[in-house]
Order: structure tokens, then C-alpha cells, then sequence
């Protein structure tokens, strides 16, 4: 299955919601959209389908001139936010339509892609999970130490890709198969159930799901 | 701004027709439960030792001694549609906003004093059906 759609928005923050029979479930609220359709890429002009969206409209003066002109050109109002999105249908949208959160209806699931929180240079403890070393027994500076990194004369050298201390998160993360649990079109709200990547009022695309879970699936095909 | 769109999602879910519980009140939960495609009402007595959480995210630690003193705590959000109703049957005075000490405590030393409040506003639920006795307390000084 290939995507049809998507919408770009901001996380706004999590919470919970209770169904009608008092289950609680944890969703993250995102306001998205609403997204004009800035430019459609077809196979013959570009050699793929997609779809840029644009999202945020700014002061003309926030935008450069080339930025500006690709607006312009189709009477577009200046946006912040242009990303493109890979659909096998782009023909079937056209420049200068509005994209809202209706496109998503609630029970759909979706993948949502975002930019993990920035955790900077971290230790080896919490980005890869090593154990690090023992507390006590006399020893010390060792808690949190990676221990070996490789063997001695040979190979005479540090393997490629060897987990080690280094920058952690701030990239790009996409966690799929969120269900849609409520739709506010009024609001351009979008509620998902479950964590989505980034910090609040962090930049999200959701897409419909490229991989839904079976169940999900069957139900398509009835 | 983005708090403001949070409660707003948060609104419809919370509830307003529950009496204010406070730390160290003694309180009987009335709560929902289903047993297969069966649902009846379980109530739960016990101190109020914790209430914790904000918005729609706000639960209450009921602690009671059940049979053979054993110590049971059940928290409950405080937003459930769950809850049928909450009575409260009397209010203490506390000095934390946490009663965990009372978990070590057993007997006598497990009491709290009790404190009397000139009036106590329990906002009944609009007319549910199942029960409708309601809890008064007489209007006498602070002890």
C-alpha cells in the first residue's frame, strides 16, 4: 500500500480522553493544517508523484524572493512551511487546494514524522542502554562507563559502529500506525492515540499509514 | 496557546457533578465495573491518601484496611465516567499533602482526627437512579 495523503502540523501536547465506557486513552493533540497544495509532481514532468504542501501563512517579508514567486505564481498566500509529500495519486489533487484535518476520519491509522527531542551529547548508559559499570567493591569514576570497546592487537583498531557516547535525538523519527481518535475540524485539531516524536509545538507530517495493522486491513478489503 | 487548545480538548471530559474530595477525607467511591457483558456498582471506603494530577489527569489514592489488616489502595481518576458517585463520610485534619505514613502505621496510630467543617457542599449527581442517600454533617466548631 502506498500513501494517498497527508497534512503537516504542530504537536500541541498530550492528555487523555475517556471513551463512553470510561477506557482512558492517551492521545496527542496536534493542530494541522490548514495546508494549501503548493505544487503537484507527476511522473512525466518530475519522474514521481507528490505533493508540496504549504502551512503557516507569514508576512510576505518572512518569505525571499524566490520563496515569494513559487507562491505567487499560483496566487498562493506566503507560507512558513513547504514539504513535499510522496503520493501515488498527486493527480488527483490540484495546486491551490486547502487540505484540513477532515481528510483523516477517526479509527484511521497514520504515521506521524517528527524531530525527536534534542538530547545532546549523552553517555552510552542512556543512548544505547549499556548497563555501565558496578557501584560498589571498590570502585570507582565506573558507573556509567562503557566498558570494553574492542578486542587488543587485533584487530588493532576501534570497529565501525561501535555504539559510544555522541548526540542523541533531534532527527528525523517516524512512528507508524497511530490511531486517528478524534477529528476537530473546528479547531484544526487532530487527536492521536499514543506518543508522537519532538517537543510541543514541534513540526509533524501525518500521513495515512503505509503499513496498517492486519486488522485494520482486512476491514479495508470488505 | 497550546495550553488553552489542551483544555480544550480536556473539557468535555471532566467532571463537575463529583463533591471536592480533600487529602485525608474518608470517602465511599461508587465505581463502574464489568464482569464479562455484566455491570455493577462496587463501592470502596477508605482514606483519601493522595490526589494527584491536573485537568482531566487528576486521580485519588483511597487507602483501606480490608480483612486481616491488610492495607489496600485503589486510585481512581478523578474524571471517570466510571465513578457513580463519591460520598464524602467525613473530613480530617492533615497536616501533608501525602498520607503515606499511614502505611506504616497500623490501629490506633493509623487514626486521623477528625475535623468538622461548617458546612459540607456535596453536589449530588443529577438524578442517577442507582442510589440517593445523601451525606450530611452537622455544623459544629472546629475541634
Amino acid at each position: 500500500m502506498t500513501r494517498t495523503k497527508g497534512i503537516i502540523g504542530r504537536k500541541i501536547g498530550m492528555t487523555q480522553i475517556f471513551t463512553e465506557d470510561g477506557e482512558m486513552i492517551p492521545v496527542t493533540v496536534i493542530q494541522a493544517g490548514p495546508c494549501y497544495v503548493t505544487q503537484v509532481k507527476t511522473r512525466e514532468t518530475d519522474g514521481y508523484e507528490a505533493i508540496q504542501l504549504g502551512f503557516e501563512q507569514v508576512a510576505p517579508k518572512r518569505l525571499n524572493k524566490p520563496e515569494l514567486g513559487h507562491l505567487r505564481k499560483h496566487d498562493l498566500p506566503p507560507l512558513r512551511i513547504l514539504r513535499e509529500i510522496r503520493v501515488e495519486n498527486a493527480r488527483q489533487y490540484e495546486v491551490g487546494q486547502v487540505l484540513t484535518v477532515e481528510i483523516f476520519q477517526p479509527g484511521e491509522y497514520v504515521d506521524v514524522t517528527g524531530t525527536s527531542k534534542g538530547r545532546g551529547f549523552t553517555g552510552v548508559v542512556k543512548r544505547w542502554g549499556f548497563g555501565g559499570g558496578p557501584k560498589t567493591h571498590g570502585q570507582s569514576d565506573r558507573w556509567r562507563a562503557p566498558g570494553s570497546i574492542g578486542a587488543g592487537t587485533f584487530p588493532g583498531r576501534v570497529l565501525p559502529g561501535t555504539r559510544m557516547a555522541g548526540r542523541m535525538g533531534n532527527e528525523k523519527i517516524t512512528v507508524r500506525n497511530l490511531q486517528v481518535v478524534r477529528v476537530d475540524p473546528e479547531n484544526h485539531l487532530i487527536l492521536v492515540k499514543g506518543a508522537v516524536p519532538g517537543h510541543k509545538k514541534g513540526l509533524v507530517i501525518i500521513r495515512d499509514a503505509v503499513r496498517p495493522p492486519k486488522q485494520a486491513r482486512k476491514k479495508q478489503v470488505e | 496557546m497550546s495550553d488553552e487548545l489542551l483544555r480544550l480538548v480536556e473539557q468535555p471530559h471532566l467532571r463537575h457533578d463529583l463533591p471536592e474530595v480533600q487529602i485525608g477525607d474518608i470517602v465511599r467511591v461508587h465505581y463502574r465495573i464489568v464482569e464479562g457483558n455484566r455491570e455493577r456498582v462496587q463501592p470502596f471506603q477508605g482514606t483519601v491518601i493522595r490526589i494527584s494530577g491536573g485537568g482531566v489527569n487528576r486521580m485519588m489514592t483511597v487507602r483501606r484496611i480490608a480483612s486481616h489488616g491488610i492495607g489496600v489502595e485503589r486510585t481512581f481518576p478523578l474524571n471517570s465516567p466510571r465513578i457513580e458517585k463519591i460520598e464524602i463520610l467525613r473530613h480530617s485534619r492533615v497536616r501533608r499533602a501525602r498520607l503515606y505514613y499511614l502505611r506504616e502505621r497500623t490501629g490506633k496510630k493509623a487514626r486521623l482526627k477528625q475535623r468538622y467543617v461548617k458546612k459540607v457542599a456535596t453536589p449530588q449527581p443529577e438524578a442517577r437512579p442507582a442510589q440517593a442517600e445523601e451525606v450530611e454533617q452537622e455544623a459544629v466548631s472546629e475541634a
